[in-house]
């Protein structure tokens, strides 16, 4: 079976230089953010595959490459056999565009709040052209509101007479009006409280079933990203360490990364636990270190993790960016 | 005796249409030495409850009854500026972002020493030493170099790191701890709550651990307090309240959370939201999400009732031959 999203490379790098003025001036060069850095991977019709990573490693600017807010620097996106980027920007674009939609993070921020909640529902639908009658869309909007375990009668209140839980299966409501195949979740949950979160991972999976969806979920949650996702991908620094199936990332990490972060959750189980967290922190982005970007916190690391940058390798079923697990060290 | 005893605690919040009440007879102690998390969801006056012991309620909130008791002597009805002298000497705050909680303007030296000599009779001198061996505890690497540094010079975890060195300046016997790392990533939350576990320790100071996240308070706390909507639903040693919740509210909580080591189809959901301060129910205030309400919930609040280990503000333990229900 093809992948229904298939990312190739995709690298995405921002210009964060000082004014013009100020390196002429000060004689400095231009200074480049590799946000993402050469990122492959595919998703097949009907699966989730979970982004995890710390903050600034990636993962929103891969979701914003993913529906088109941007353009890779580099690389492409295959989207169901078609070269999406390229299409983006032909008139043919709009009706690809309503095949991917995107959920936000902060459901206060991501809904208009001088708007009904009728009229930020039916936007797609009337942007795309996909409904025009006003009785038609009415109806549309309130399927699409029960179909997220909301009330019809809801469409004529505003988003601040809502709870987070509430409005952000707004927002799912309004990423689903346009019938899309493929939908990027960028952290659709980590505002809410865990038994408001449970309410919305469980109306994201009934959806995924009953429509077929296909799901990239971004999260830092590692519980969260086990219990929704088919596939893991780790990042580190804009690149992906460690891609496997769940059973496998969760049942036998073998990255050192991905040890330490599972490592780092702290536990329901333990109760009083003493532990040695890993020491340091995630390196700038702008100076990534040489090597494998890992390299000053690996306990593993050697001269090669200094020197040589670690590609990502098929090894045992799983995709890997490590040195000491290609040599057989760890 | 007691560190700190919280006792009957109201919090209200006077208001156009009414008055909203913030915490509704919440009480509980802390002995010293003591880790006692508070945990809940959005809006069920966690950081209000800190917020007051500290005394630092924004008006026009204010303390309507009860009574706040550090070592035997009662805090609540202080003024700012006696309030002021005990904040910081005997009772430490942590807030959840450290970029807001350091003055942008000062060195980090220059905010401890300042600190340290509103509390301390220390020289500049003295008081300077002790600004780097705080910073050494906190695990601030050179602290001779970094102690003239500004915040912004610092990450997220390191300027952490700072403000807990800040609230251990002058020795206090409580620390606040408001979510302390809730801004963290995972991997330097991890690194922050030893760090706080530990110096807490050699210094000898109780912590009021504030957070949603139970993980956390699994790990760290010895007690632990659920609020919900202003009231305490249940209190009690830690293991206890995560293995063998006592109130249908802690139990619908606990099986909420995703876990990292099993797989589950689909999560416990507790269907609804908190209630909101102007509409809270009569009677228990969670006995609407609830799935064993009985009749007597709608009418009677609860008081806290013993439970096995733990103590539970719910009905269904004033018979002994009810049992609550597992969450499937």
């Amino acid at each position: 079976m093809t992948a229904l999203v298939q990312a190739n490379d995709l690298a995405m790098t921002f210009d964060v230089s000082a004014p013009w003025l100020n390196r002429l001036i000060e004689r400095r060069p231009r200074t480049l953010l590799r946000a993402v850095d050469g990122v492959s991977f595919e998703i097949e019709k009907g699966k989730t595959l979970a982004l995890v990573g710390e903050s600034g490693c990636g993962k929103s600017t891969v979701a914003r490459l993913l529906v088109g807010l941007h353009e890779p620097s580099r690389g492409n996106l295959v989207f169901d056999g078609l070269d999406a980027h390229a299409i983006f920007k032909t008139p043919a674009g709009l009706k690809l565009r309503s095949r991917i939609q995107m959920i936000f993070q902060d459901p206060y921020a991501s809904l208009n709040p001088r708007w009904l909640v009728q009229d930020i529902v039916a936007e797609p639908l009337i942007e795309h052209g996909l409904v025009s009658d006003p009785a038609e869309l009415r109806a549309r909007v309130g399927v699409l509101l029960s179909d997220v375990g909301l009330s019809p009668l809801d469409s004529f209140k505003y988003p601040h007479q809502f709870s987070g839980g509430q409005r952000q299966r707004i927002s799912i409501a309004r990423a689903l009006a346009t019938q899309p195949e493929f939908l990027v979740c960028d952290e659709p949950t980590s505002a809410l409280d865990v038994s408001v979160q449970a309410q919305v991972l469980n109306i994201m999976k009934d959806l995924q079933r009953k429509l077929g969806l296909t799901y990239l979920f971004i999260s830092h949650n590692l519980a969260v990203v086990r219990h929704v996702s088919d596939q893991v991908g780790v990042m580190y620094l804009g690149r992906l360490v460690e891609l496997a199936d769940k059973q496998a990332l969760f049942g036998s990490p073998r990255h050192p990364y991905t040890r330490m972060l599972i490592d780092a959750i702290p536990k329901m189980t333990d109760t009083g636990r003493a532990r040695t967290p890993v020491q340091g922190e995630v390196p700038n982005p702008l100076n990534p270190p040489l090597g494998c970007a890992f390299n000053p916190r690996c306990p593993h690391a050697n001269e090669r993790c200094r020197s040589e940058r670690p590609n990502l390798l098929a090894l045992a079923g799983i995709r890997i960016a490590c040195h000491a697990v290609e040599e057989g060290r760890i | 005796m007691s560190l700190l005893q919280v006792k009957n605690l109201v919090v209200e919040f006077p208001h156009r249409r009414g008055t909203l009440r913030a915490l509704d007879d919440v009480s509980f102690d802390i002995a010293p030495g003591e880790i006692l998390g508070v945990v809940g969801e959005s809006g069920a006056g966690k950081s209000i409850t800190g917020a007051a012991i500290i005394g630092l309620l924004e008006p026009p909130g204010r303390i309507a009854s009860g009574q706040i008791l550090l070592e035997g002597e009662r805090i609540d009805h202080l003024g700012p500026e006696q309030m002021r002298r005990i904040r910081g000497k005997r009772i430490g705050a942590i807030f959840q972002d450290p970029l807001t909680s350091l003055n942008p303007l000062y060195t980090i030296g220059q905010q401890l020493v300042e600190t340290i000599r509103t509390h301390l009779p220390l020289s500049e001198k003295q008081a300077q030493e002790r600004a780097v061996s705080l910073l050494r505890d906190t695990g601030i690497p050179a602290p001779e170099q970094r102690i003239d540094h500004f915040p912004h010079q610092f990450s997220g975890g390191m300027r952490q790191r700072v403000v807990i060195a800040l609230a251990l300046a002058a020795e206090p016997k409580l620390i606040v701890a408001d979510e302390p790392t809730t801004a963290l990533d995972v991997s330097i939350q991890a690194q922050i709550i030893t760090l706080l576990k530990g110096v807490c320790k050699q210094h000898g100071a109780a912590v009021m651990l504030i957070t949603h996240d139970m993980g956390v308070i699994a790990e760290t706390c010895d007690r632990v307090a659920v609020l919900y909507a202003g009231r305490l639903a249940e209190i009690g040693p830690v293991h206890e309240v995560i293995n063998h919740p006592a109130h249908p509210y802690t139990a619908g909580l606990m099986a909420a959370i995703p876990d990292i080591t099993q797989d589950r189809e689909r999560l416990n959901q507790i269907d609804g939201a908190m209630p909101r301060l102007n509409a809270i129910p009569p009677g228990c205030a969670f006995h609407p999400r609830c799935p064993q309400a009985l009749a007597q919930c709608k009418s009677e609040r609860p008081e806290l009732l013993g439970a096995g280990a733990t103590s539970a503000a719910c009905w269904l333990h004033a018979d002994k031959s009810v049992t609550l229900r597992e969450p499937a």
